[in-house]
């Protein structure tokens, strides 16, 4: 072990702490991008409004059927009530992440997690 | 008089050559230090392909081991040379010849080739073998993940793959480095011959 020690030099340590150091928080860096920011509520297609996640609201959205009630916390959102008869969106609980979407058909209302950038999104591409 | 035509340094003479005369390669001791260090690293590649690793893309890249030494007993020209013909070589033995892969591994060892070029000239006093290598691991993965961005997965998506790309750089470069500093230190008591066959 200090055999290999000794073929370090002063600028290799300070080298690879530094790097050490960008790689670790390359991590948080580069992993962080996705979570949401503002959660878009859609009704027919069309954006109803943009709520930002950074603090708690409610949004009741008058679709085809009757009210959908959407909770906003900070960082993430849901669909609290809607007329719906199966309630899919309900029971998808709490969207955080970029890209997640909760979809009321019945009552055409969406309600959709946006972040900082545009996610890839797979199954419209 | 005809001139190797192996030999990086000198041009190839443009004196015209009878098509019927055996035309007569000289190898330069040069030449052959390239070939020899180039072969070994090419070996070294084919046992980095054959280690098994978790991610595509991340592998130990022990013939950057030839790559410093080369550099640092026979600067960048050499190391450059040895380098960019493992590069080739090693496509063209594992069947990855123009396949993606191939493009990669040259982007990311013209990236580390240029990193080496600058970082070769701090102070040696200070800045050892691991230096050198780290920097120039981290210059591969970095010419690497561009190509792959502009070329083969056109989305920001690839850089989530970056975190671990680094992290592997960071161990690998560590490592090879050691190694090649250990090597080195172990030739440096005896001269470096071009005609030794056993060394560089």
């Amino acid at each position: 072990m200090t055999r290999w020690l000794a073929f370090f030099r002063p600028g290799d340590i300070l080298l690879i702490l530094f790097a050490f150091f960008c790689v670790a928080a390359s991590f948080p860096l580069f992993w962080r991008s996705g979570a949401g920011e503002r959660a878009v509520i859609r009704v027919d297609g069309e954006i109803f409004r943009e709520v930002s996640l950074d603090r708690a609201t409610t949004v009741v959205v008058q679709g085809a059927l009757g009210e959908t009630i959407i909770e906003i916390e900070k960082g993430r959102a849901r669909v609290a009530s809607d007329p719906g008869l199966r309630q899919y969106c309900v029971r998808q609980g709490w969207l955080k992440s970029a890209g997640a979407i909760a979809i009321c058909a019945p009552n055409r209302v969406s309600l959709s997690i946006v972040g900082r950038r545009e996610v890839y999104d797979s199954l419209n591409y | 008089m005809t001139r190797s035509t192996i030999d990086p340094e000198t041009p190839v003479d443009p004196a015209p050559v009878p098509p019927s005369a055996s035309v007569e390669i000289i190898v330069t001791p040069h030449d052959r230090r390239i070939a020899r260090l180039a072969a070994a690293a090419v070996g070294l590649s084919i046992i980095d392909a054959a280690i098994p690793m978790p991610l595509p893309g991340i592998k130990p890249g022990l013939a950057n081991i030839i790559t410093l030494l080369a550099l640092a007993h026979y600067g960048w020209g050499v190391a450059a040379w040895v380098s960019l013909l493992r590069v080739f070589a090693a496509a063209l033995v594992l069947g990855q010849f123009l396949a993606p892969g191939f493009f990669l591994s040259l982007a990311g060892t013209v990236a580390s080739l240029m990193v080496l070029g600058i970082v070769y000239h701090l102070p040696r006093r200070w800045f050892g073998l691991v230096s050198w290598s780290l920097c120039a691991s981290f210059a591969h993965i970095a010419g690497q993940i561009l190509l792959a961005r502009l070329w083969l997965v056109p989305h920001d998506g690839i850089f989530r793959l970056l975190p671990i790309f680094a992290l592997a750089a960071l161990l690998f470069g560590i490592l090879n480095g050691l190694v090649a500093a250990s090597i080195h230190a172990g030739m440096k008591d005896k001269p470096a011959s071009p005609q030794a066959s056993g060394g560089l």
